[in-house]
């Protein structure tokens, strides 16, 4: 009955099944829609593949509920990568091999995570890109870690995730521990706050962040006041922006997501508030002058990695192409996890997750988020910061963090790639010729 | 066991035959589900562990008739026990049976917490108070890592230890007679176990004075003082036993998770499990399993049906799946209240009582 | 001293846009005893219709004086929720009076997320930034700062409030209104349409509840699918803070609840750091309180407990709210 479709996916597990591959996923996806009466196979996909495996890669994040914006942005990073793995067409193993995502809705909901984590097993997905909740993707990293599946979330920022002694568990985005002295450092340096005033939204993210900043800020030797927190979904900051007015700090940093620091801004300038104020990635988005307005001129905010829209101009341009919209924040991380997975596998030659891991682990990628590189818990290695100011409307970066260093955005640009000159300059500091994932995945095929 | 069929079948031999069947049933049922995904497994664990906490919540709105909103709390304090005394957060390390009482115990001591100054309210206050503790109990959750750190805050504990008894490990898989036994097989066989004892707990509870005394007060509640029940007692009572399934239950999740945070806790889930309570059958103990295993499953369900057969009727996903799913979930309980208001399987009582009703007009 | 008026002013604002919710809830229980659980979504509806309005006049028509878009908004959004309320009482409520208590709040739960999901399909998943039309001019008053968004939606409300009071007291509709609440057998028997009273106590319900979508939306810029969840359930906790089905204690509910809050957030934490003990600064806690460090027990973090901890005390001695009176218990 309605199990279908996962017997499906069980009849095609990797690169065993190389003959019946093709007809068996026709069949067996029609057999999906075979609840209600007798569909007509031509009612498959058009994507399916002439010949070959399909390799499925699963990707979750919540779909429904507050944050189902980021849950899709994450999603589409994802397909964007697989679309053009498969408009590539890639042979790994002597076969040629389509992609599939697989994507599945955990409702942001922790009790959910283990469940699609184990579907994803079942499915005998050949890696997974995810989950976006820190709070989801720790109790669903348990599950791939038994099954030896890799897994590489493109947005949860708990050091926690890699610190659980996993070897599958990987991400792509900067750890709050890297982010937070980033932002904190570039403010001491530019700003020589006395106090500073931290504010958090009370979520995983917002205050692990939070707490960096904090500590980073304490040691640099600025006065901390006491610390403020809010909710995810707040959007009256007025009683407690108004008692940091009293306070009169020099700088404010908030650890929480757009939606909330938008309004958390705009309500700081309206009470006169002249502080500066500083976010991390979470509300590093041309959506804050959507939602603040002119308040949000001037605003300091941090990115994990290369500057989304600058690294890859070329990232940009197709997600727009194919999407229409731009990505929110971690699409160009979800992107680049898919294409780790991708790159991996031909390293490997094999879409086996026990063969490639290994390569994964030791994989240097020049990605849509800069380059990309794992250490022994499989954080990204090394992770460039960027810190990012609002000018008349749009991001634009002013300095990369790079081991503790500021470096001036314009001076990283020019130190690191005369050669890509004709790019963007934003474009720059991939610095290879081979500026973009695909191309650095096909030169490292053999 | 055989008044737990109070309900169902009538004959002697019937039920015994049925509930051999049933147990069968059961037994099978994981490898069976397994056959289709583990995944399944997991989805009827996660049913069960709702089907304890409803039952649970049933004590207090079904029998005693007390509306709770905030009961996910109790859960919440029975998973935070576990989670900090079998942990490295503490780096204490008890073994379950040494846990699961203490957590059911705290729980319970929360639940004469709530419900001793609540006494006095009725309905609609009552409601807004438990909702209102029930998230304060969250907050607390959320934010008592500063000054000092007690919960680790929204940032939860990890790394909280599986069951163990001896060697035996819950979350290991193994092989069993030839049987690959994966780890939430494992679990399901003890929260069966958990279920059915405390199915049993509440089908004695359900027919014992104090049963008898929570219906009076469900009823009328002046009329029960008049009859010389207790009432405070009795109330706070109900109070108790459900928070301690509510205790027992939240440690179990602990357990199975892996991982604790105060998000697994809010007041949305507090309504989930309130609607599988009032759409199984308030106040009837199969009823309330039965909602509970159906707002676990139809979801999910809904997952694996709806855009395959948007596919063959349009030929394209029109609207996103889980979009569907929300809506239709959505739908399915204003129908079920529409058409069964008593729920798909209402106590004998309230089955009267509509009755009545229907004659009345 | 301008720290504490600020905060006042804060909490005002907050608690008229409560107030105005609340009114949406107590009106409904007053004369029906049930809780509309899915009022809170009829403001976010109102939200968002008000906010596609906005968003299509200002580019449709340049230069349009910014008071008629925002007249235009809030006369699209008026309708568009009455209908939702309308529509709302007659599928889940009406056939439900007579069902056991919990039926109704069941279905209510059930509106609730059909409309959230409703609004995603037609609206956005994303949160959407609310055109700021009005521009900001703020006002300084004793060191504190006001906006004239502000003022206008502390004004709004009372104007507001004003209105339906007039219309409950001096109306026929709101004879019939007071009449229905007493006793719905009796009030049907004196020739009044219960029915009509009731779906016009809903439809009103939700035009205030659009009012208040609008006022959300300007004040913070920002309006989201899911933002009626948190804000109906504050409002509701005014109306019963206040006594609900009493019209008066909802917008006393609503004004002291955001008052609460608002203060709640600004000075408990300063109460509760345990570095202005002395003697525990010197003795235990010392190596946190040294060079300006703290202690804080309770901060802005529990902001909500605050809310919840006074409507909790409020019930504990005064069972049936602030104005509520007595009511005896239902079946």
């Amino acid at each position: 009955m309605s199990l279908s479709p996962v017997p499906h996916s069980k009849r095609i597990p990797g690169k065993r099944v190389l003959a019946i591959a093709a007809s068996a996923a026709l069949f067996a996806l029609a057999g999906c829609g075979k609840q209600e009466e007798a569909p007509k196979p031509a009612e498959a996909p058009q994507a399916a593949a002439p010949a070959g495996v399909t390799v499925k890669i699963g990707h979750a994040a919540p779909l429904t509920g507050g944050i189902a914006h980021l849950g899709k942005d994450n999603e589409n990073g994802v397909r964007l990568a697989i679309d053009e793995a498969n408009a590539r067409g890639l042979t790994i193993g002597g076969a040629k091999i389509t992609f599939e995502m697989l994507s599945e809705d955990d409702e942001g909901k922790e009790n959910k995570g283990p469940i699609i984590a184990q579907k994803f097993v079942d499915a005998k997905v050949a890696g997974v890109v995810g989950h976006l909740n820190s709070g989801v993707t720790i109790p669903a990293s348990a599950v791939y870690a038994q099954a030896g599946i890799p897994m590489i979330s493109g947005s949860a920022t708990n050091p926690k995730l890699t610190e659980q002694g996993f070897n599958v568990t990987f991400r792509t985005v900067g750890r709050d521990d890297q982010q937070g002295p980033a932002v904190a450092s570039y403010l001491v340096a530019e700003f020589k706050p006395k106090t500073a005033a931290v504010v958090d939204d009370a979520t995983s993210y917002g205050e692990g962040l939070a707490n960096e900043v904090e500590k980073a800020l304490k040691a640099a030797g600025v006065t901390v006041l006491p610390r403020e927190k809010g909710k995810a979904d707040q959007n009256d900051w007025k009683a407690i922006l108004t008692k940091l007015r009293g306070k009169k700090p020099d700088a404010i940093f908030y650890g929480g997501m757009d939606s909330s620091a938008g309004p958390l801004l705009k309500q700081g300038r309206e009470l006169g508030i002249k502080a500066v104020f500083a976010f991390g990635d979470g509300a590093c988005s041309e959506k804050m002058q959507e939602l603040a307005g002119e308040a949000a001129e001037g605003l300091i905010c941090s990115q994990a990695g290369i500057p989304a829209m600058a690294s890859s101009k070329s990232f940009l341009e197709a997600h727009k192409a194919k999407f229409n919209v731009d990505p929110i924040i971690y699409a160009p991380f979800t992107y680049d996890a898919t294409n780790l997975l991708i790159a991996a596998m031909q390293k490997a030659d094999s879409v086996d997750p026990a063969k490639y891991l290994p390569e994964l682990a030791k994989i240097q990628l020049d990605g849509a988020t800069g380059k990309i590189e794992f250490d022994a818990k499989g954080d990204r290695k090394d992770a460039e910061m960027t810190i990012f100011t609002m000018k008349t409307g749009k991001i634009e970066p002013l300095a990369i963090i790079k081991a503790g260093q500021s470096i001036k955005f314009e001076d990283f640009v020019k130190g690191a790639a005369p050669a890509a000159a004709e790019a963007a300059p934003a474009a720059a500091p991939a610095a290879a010729p081979a500026a973009e994932a695909p191309k650095a995945a096909e030169g490292e095929k053999k | 066991m055989m008044s737990l069929f109070r309900d169902g079948a009538s004959s002697k031999q019937a039920s015994r035959a049925a509930i051999v069947l049933i147990a069968l049933v059961l037994i099978a049922l994981p490898f069976a589900l397994a056959q289709a995904g583990t995944a399944w497994v997991r989805i009827t664990n996660l049913a069960i562990l709702f089907a304890l906490l409803s039952l649970g919540l049933n004590i207090v709105v079904g029998f005693a008739g007390l509306l709770d909103l905030g009961y996910i709390a109790f859960y919440g304090v029975g998973a935070y026990c576990y989670a900090l005394l079998a942990s490295p957060h503490f780096g204490l390390h008890l073994p379950f049976w040494v846990i699961l009482p203490i957590g059911a115990a705290v729980a319970c001591l929360f639940g004469v917490l709530l419900g001793a100054p609540t006494l006095k309210l009725r309905g609609d206050y009552l409601a807004i108070v438990t909702l209102g503790f029930g998230e304060i109990i969250r907050i607390f959750l959320n934010n008592l890592s500063q000054p000092l750190n007690i919960t680790n805050g929204p940032q939860g504990v990890t790394l909280i230890d599986p069951f163990r008894v001896g060697s035996f490990n819950f979350s290991k898989p193994e092989q069993w007679f030839g049987l690959a036994v994966s780890g939430p097989i494992k679990y399901y066989y003890l929260l069966l176990v958990v279920l059915v004892l405390v199915m049993i707990v509440n089908v004695r509870l359900q027919d014992s004075r104090i049963g008898r005394a929570w219906v009076a007060i469900r009823e009328d509640e002046t009329a029960a003082q008049a009859m010389g029940i207790n009432t405070r007692n009795v109330k706070l009572l109900a109070f108790a036993m459900g928070a301690s399934f509510g205790g027992i239950a939240g440690g179990m999740f602990a357990a199975m998770q892996g991982f604790v945070s105060p998000e697994s806790f809010v007041l949305v889930e507090s309504i989930m499990v309130l609607a599988m309570v009032v759409l199984g059958g308030m106040g009837n103990i199969w009823g309330v399993v039965l909602g509970a295993i159906l707002l676990s499953f139809v979801p999910e369900l809904l997952r694996y049906t709806v855009e395959p057969f948007q596919k063959a009727v349009f030929g394209k996903t029109l609207i996103e799946p889980e979009v569907i799913r929300m809506l239709l979930f959505g739908l399915a309980l204003v129908l079920m209240m529409l058409y069964r208001p008593a729920g798909l399987w209402p106590s004998r009582t309230r089955r009267r009582e509509l009755a009545r009703a229907k004659r009345a007009r | 001293m301008d720290i504490f008026l600020q905060q006042l002013i804060n909490g005002l604002t907050l608690g008229s846009v409560y107030a105005i919710v609340a009114l949406g809830y107590t009106m409904v229980y007053g004369i029906i005893q049930l809780i509309n659980f899915a009022h809170g979504e009829v403001v976010m509806v109102g939200a968002m219709v008000a906010l596609t309005v906005i968003g299509a006049l200002a580019k449709a028509v340049p230069g349009m004086p910014p008071f008629l878009i925002m007249g235009i908004a809030v006369a699209c959004a008026v309708p568009v929720c009455m209908a939702v309320g309308y529509g709302m009482e007659r599928i889940a409520y009406r056939p439900l009076r007579r069902a056991p208590r919990l039926a109704p709040l069941i279905t209510a739960i059930g509106i609730s997320i059909i409309l959230q999901h409703l609004a995603l399909l037609i609206f956005s998943r994303n949160p959407l930034s609310f055109p700021q039309i009005l521009g900001n001019r703020m006002f300084e008053v004793a060191g504190a700062h006001i906006s004239a968004v502000q003022i206008a939606i502390i004004l709004g409300s009372v104007a507001l409030m004003t209105g339906l009071t007039l219309l409950v007291y001096k109306t026929r509709l709101g004879i019939a209104m007071r009449a229905t609440s007493e006793n719905v057998q009796v009030a049907g028997l004196m020739g009044v349409n219960i029915n009509r009273v009731i779906s016009a106590t809903f439809v009103i319900g939700a035009a205030l509840g659009a009012i208040a979508g609008v006022m959300v939306g300007t004040y913070y810029g920002i309006a989201h699918y899911t933002m009626g969840a948190m804000l109906g359930l504050k409002a509701f906790s005014a109306a019963v803070l206040g006594g609900i089905g009493n019209l008066a204690g909802a917008m006393l509910g609503g004004i002291l609840l955001g008052i609460v809050e608002a203060l709640g957030a600004g000075y408990i934490g300063e109460f509760t750091d345990l570095c202005q003990v002395s003697w525990l600064a010197a003795g235990p806690l010392a190596e946190r309180c040294a060079d300006g460090g703290n202690f804080v027990l309770f901060g802005s973090n529990y902001q909500d407990v605050f809310a919840f901890f006074v409507l909790i005390i409020v019930l504990i001695f005064r069972p049936s709210g602030l104005l509520g009176e007595r009511v005896s218990d239902r079946a």
